[in-house]
């Protein structure tokens, strides 16, 4: 710990001196006395660097190595190596908020491009810097939608949705004041007649339904834009950003909204995070939409610059009346997601969807074959991630004993597959043997 | 830092490749129906990985960085960020733990931060699902409205603020659907307990406070504050944002707070990653223990990999060096102050904590027959000289606020070229201020037209193509 | 020294109010635009809105600051400066060419609690 404090006796003397004060203590003298803690603090003694890493070392080693069959939210894609190279940089990860644009461009920079991509998968005209996840993302997407629409109180969630956004919506929707509704699915899909008759009851500002759902089913959402839209609603669109290189984009669907959570995109699972949230809205939204955004201008000599704009949106001008209370974004996540996208250009990102559809596929038949599962949407679409009825039981923890995390039970009773990039066909193969074997 | 003009749409051709995947070994899947098959174009770049490694290391060369200087940031707390705490983030069962696996050890790191917090804040529990300081204030919030509610005290919906606090606090209320209420500052920036008094009735959920406030000003008057708030049914918050003063010498806790939420990137030392990624956890009282139950603000766990560097740097300071940690970083921003205040208007005098607020320049620009220049001039001119600036025009108490905190990790050296620099450029606007006006000089550009941005919003590379 | 036209009538928050019939214009004043400096945005309410006076029914944005707009009337909203969405610099050019909306008036009375062009004058103290 002396290494990040480095002060010696003679600059505290000295300092001291400066500040006309005798001791260290004399700095709180307008402190209460009550309030000073007195005695030892209930903390371990300080480590050294080795011991530390020989600590933390141990913890990780008590982490099972398994295999990553499960995906519900976060998926285990393939991380190059360059991002984590270039991500660790002192300029990038060392750096605040780029408030100083003059000595922030590379950051403001990074995050233009962040922005443009995003644009790009979503097909929509105006991304934000980032949200802190994708279930976050969904929350501020449907405060910004009873701020869009006004007068209307309610918003409906599709019942597909993952079971974590659900959650976190309704945590930030009961406490903000808006009712929500549950969509319920038909055929493992979002259902046009339910929402045709919500909507009929003239109250809804906002729709959130996932592009792909909880089950892997790539959803048809005809129809919906229209029907919403008739009613003065908006759509919103939750995505897996991965698979809009593949998949209808939100645009297409003619959302208002889309967000999600980039983390596919290349992101580690690390337990849950780091991760980052997007969001893109149609440009008559712009100014309703919650978080930083970087704009292009130029400087004094008319050279390219970058710099935080619409700021008049955000807290700390409106305070009480912002849209959202979020003043920072996930600028880190948000490089390591551009620089993936950089990498795998247009034809890597078809690719990755590829190589995890089709093992998935493998994966979907090669468990019916076993005769110990038994399809529950047979014939619907999906790409990476599946459910079946399972008729083992336990089936998880047999499977985590044999190295893999797989068969995650969901609400419903289902088992829950997905396959990536990372798994395969030998890891696939493995993972059927060992259900076989039981 | 040199100029870089390129945006990686620019350095794109068709056909080049910068991934390496496996060989597909499987057959191929079904199509998907042409309906829900993406049709417009995938305008993503196609470069080389040679290409993207060079780009991102010239963009990094525009950005300042705590490992490139000193960030005297107000309110920001831009500590050192320890290297090691990187290496133990990016420890492979960690990093490819999925976050519904069965993770014993994962839960081990998060109940002992739980132990580590509690200890140095006096709170009794933690959760750790908010990603940021302003969604640890919503977190701690939507408890607070939780307890109440519990109680069947449903009309507790307006929360006090002071008009010092951070621009997030009041936003952080509206958004959890809480009225806010200011109370207003006393001539010696702490909060005027005879304002607050009148508004605390039965309609008032809690209080928001930092202290030391956001002029680095201990509010010695805390005892009465929390004996009023909780005599009236309140709860009172810390935004944690000023704990680093207070470490291992003063316990939120012990001042009477029942919730709080900490920066894990400012007090505990993670870095700050351009904007992010930080974590906010939020301590409660143990009379509040149960409204932290079922209350789901994140996806998963929070940013794990950022608890992670924050354990490993309370590990490192142990026990015996805690209270440095707060004492150091109060001795360097009085050091400062009291170097500088015969030429920055100093607004109340005596000792502050880790931060403090000057009103500008004396030679403010603000009269015509006395040369001078303003706190953003000011601040610009630093860049030059190799500083980051300090955090201006907040509060808004004053004018020309120019906030400075140092934090303890920055040495007696740095401070005095900080000062001497800022010595030389109160000369420099005395002189010369056409020179502050036009400043930064040396930056890889100089200042850019906002209004132009803001008027004509080109938010994306796609806008800078002709239609 | 800002512009103040005689004729018109003006509210403490700085907007101005220019009768025609039972409609009145609303801008905001020479001294408002020039206390807010570059304004990059207006944030305009829609067509059959209603307004109430003494309550906010839009804002002006510049870089680093956002201002709400205050209404001097009660009525509806019967016409809005879409050409303000484009182009918010005409604001700083001409705040009184700048009509902002166009309210058809519920209760004319509400004008007399505005100052004319003198009171105003004094009112600003420049």
């Amino acid at each position: 710990m002396a290494a990040y404090l480095p002060h010696t006796e003679a600059d505290i003397r000295a300092m001291l001196e400066k500040v006309g004060l005798k001791t260290l203590e004399d700095l709180y003298s307008d402190v209460p006395q009550e309030f000073l803690h007195r005695g030892e603090y209930d903390l371990p003694e300080a480590l050294s660097e080795q011991e530390l890493r020989e600590w933390l070392q141990g913890l990780d080693a008590q982490t099972p190595r398994l295999k990553v069959f499960v995906g519900q939210g976060a998926y285990d894609h393939y991380t190059p190596a360059v991002i984590p190279y270039l991500t660790q940089r002192s300029e990038f990860i060392t750096a605040y908020t780029p408030y100083q644009c003059e000595i922030s461009q590379g950051t403001l920079r990074y995050i233009f491009e962040y922005q443009s991509l995003i644009c790009a998968l979503t097909g929509l005209d105006v991304s934000n810097a980032s949200l802190y996840d994708g279930p976050t993302a969904a929350a501020e997407a449907m405060m910004m939608a009873v701020e869009c629409t006004r007068r209307k109180t309610r918003v409906l969630l599709s019942a597909t949705l993952l079971p974590h956004v659900v959650k976190v919506v309704q945590t930030y929707a009961k406490f903000h004041g808006v009712e929500i509704g549950l969509l319920p699915a038909d055929g493992g899909e979002t259902s046009l007649a339910a929402l045709q008759a919500e909507l009929a009851k003239d109250d809804v500002a906002g729709v959130i339904v996932p592009s792909v759902n909880r089950y892997g089913i790539v959803e048809d959402h005809s129809g919906f834009a229209e029907a919403i839209h008739a009613e003065k609603g908006l759509l919103v669109e939750y995505c897996d950003p991965s698979a809009l290189a593949v998949v209808k984009t939100p645009a297409e669907w003619e959302a208002d909204i889309a967000v999600g959570d980039a983390q596919p995109l290349g992101i580690p699972l690390c337990y849950g995070g780091p991760y980052v949230g997007f969001m893109a809205v149609r440009k008559d939204h712009m100014r309703k939409m919650p978080g930083r955004i970087i704009g292009q201008t130029a400087d004094a000599s008319g050279r390219r610059a970058f710099v935080l704009t619409l700021q008049a949106r955000e807290q700390h001008i409106k305070r009480e009346k912002a849209t959202s209370n979020i003043c920072s974004n996930e600028s880190l996540m948000a490089l390591w997601v551009t620089i993936y996208l950089s990498l795998m250009g247009p034809d890597g990102l078809r690719e990755v969807n590829n190589l995890s559809s089709d093992g998935a596929h493998y994966l979907y038949g090669e468990l019916l074959k076993t005769g110990l599962f038994e399809e529950v949407f047979p014939g619907k679409p999906f790409l990476k991630e599946f459910v079946l009825k399972s008729r083992v039981s336990g089936l998880q923890e047999k499977l985590a004993k044999a190295g893999f995390f797989a068969a995650l039970p969901t609400e419903e009773g289902y088992v829950s597959f997905c396959v990536t990039e990372k798994r395969s066909k030998a890891d696939i193969d493995a993972l059927v043997a060992a259900i076989k074997e039981g | 830092m040199k100029y870089y003009d390129k945006l990686i749409f620019e350095l794109s051709k068709e056909g080049r490749k910068g991934y390496s995947l496996p060989k597909n070994q499987f057959p191929q899947s079904p199509e998907l129906p042409l309906q829900l098959r993406r049709a417009s174009a995938l305008p993503l770049p196609e470069v080389s990985e040679p290409d993207v490694v060079r780009h991102y290391n010239n963009l990094s060369q525009m950005n300042f960085g705590v490992d490139t200087g000193f960030y005297p940031l107000g309110s920001c707390t831009m500590k050192y960020n320890p290297k090691i705490n990187e290496e133990m983030a990016a420890l492979p069962g960690f990093n490819a733990l999925h976050p519904l696996q069965d993770a014993p050890a994962a839960e081990k790191v998060l109940a002992h931060m739980n132990d580590l917090l509690s200890a140095i804040t006096g709170m009794h529990k933690f959760t750790f699902a908010p990603c940021a300081g302003a969604h640890g204030e919503l977190t701690g919030l939507m408890i607070m409205r939780s307890y109440h509610i519990g109680r069947g005290d449903l009309g507790r919906t307006k929360v006090i603020v002071p008009d010092s606090a951070h621009g997030t606090n009041p936003a952080s209320a509206a958004v959890c659907g809480l009225e806010v209420v200011q109370v207003k500052s006393l001539e010696n920036g702490r909060i005027d307990i005879e304002a607050l008094k009148p508004l605390l009735d039965s309609s008032v959920a809690g209080i928001m406070m930092t202290n030391p406030n956001t002029l680095g000003l201990f509010e010695t008057e805390i005892k009465t504050i929390a004996k009023l708030v909780h005599e009236a049914g309140g709860l009172l918050y810390y935004d944690g944002a000023n704990m680093n003063p207070l470490m291992g010498v003063v316990r939120p806790g012990n001042m009477g707070f029942d919730i709080m939420h900490l920066n894990l990137h400012k007090t505990f030392s993670t870095p700050h990653g351009g904007g992010g990624p930080g974590s906010g956890p939020v301590g409660v009282a143990k009379h509040l223990e149960h409204c932290l139950d079922g209350l789901k603000v994140s996806g998963f766990h929070g940013n794990f990999g950022v608890i992670l560097r924050a354990y490993a740097y309370i590990l490192s300071i142990g026990r015996e060096n805690l209270r440095k940690v707060g004492q150091y970083s109060v001795l360097s921003a009085n050091y400062i102050k009291e170097s500088l205040k015969d030429l920055y208007k100093l607004p109340i005098e005596g000792v502050c904590k880790h931060e403090f607020v000057f009103d500008g320049l004396l030679n403010d620009g603000a009269h015509d027959d006395v040369p001078g220049a303003t706190t953003l001039d000011v601040a610009k001119r630093l860049l030059d000289y190799g500083f980051h600036a300090p955090t201006i025009y907040f509060p808004l108490l004053f004018h020309q606020a120019i906030m400075i905190e140092p934090t303890e990790t920055e040495s007696k050296e740095t401070l005095d070229a900080f000062i001497a620099v800022m010595r030389q450029i109160a000369a420099e606007a005395a002189q010369n201020p056409e020179l502050l006006h036009a400043a930064p000089h040396n930056a890889p550009i100089s200042r850019p037209d906002e209004t132009a941005a803001a008027r004509n919003p080109i938010l994306k590379w796609q806008d800078t193509l002709p239609a | 020294m800002s512009k103040i036209l005689e004729g018109l009538k003006y509210s403490e928050s700085h907007e101005w109010v220019k009768v025609e019939g039972n409609v009145a214009l609303v801008g905001v004043s020479d001294y408002a635009q020039k206390e807010m400096g570059d304004i990059t945005y207006v944030d305009l309410p829609e067509e059959g809105d209603d307004v109430i006076a003494g309550e906010e029914f839009g804002a002006l944005e510049s870089v680093k600051a956002a201002s709400d707009l205050i209404s001097p009337v009660s009525g509806v909203v019967v016409a809005v400066n879409a050409a303000l969405e484009d182009t918010p610099e005409a604001v700083n050019e001409d705040a009184y060419a700048a009509w902002i909306i166009k309210v058809e008036m519920s209760n004319p009375a509400d004008l007399d609690a505005l100052m004319d062009a003198a009171a105003y004058k004094a009112y600003i103290k420049e």
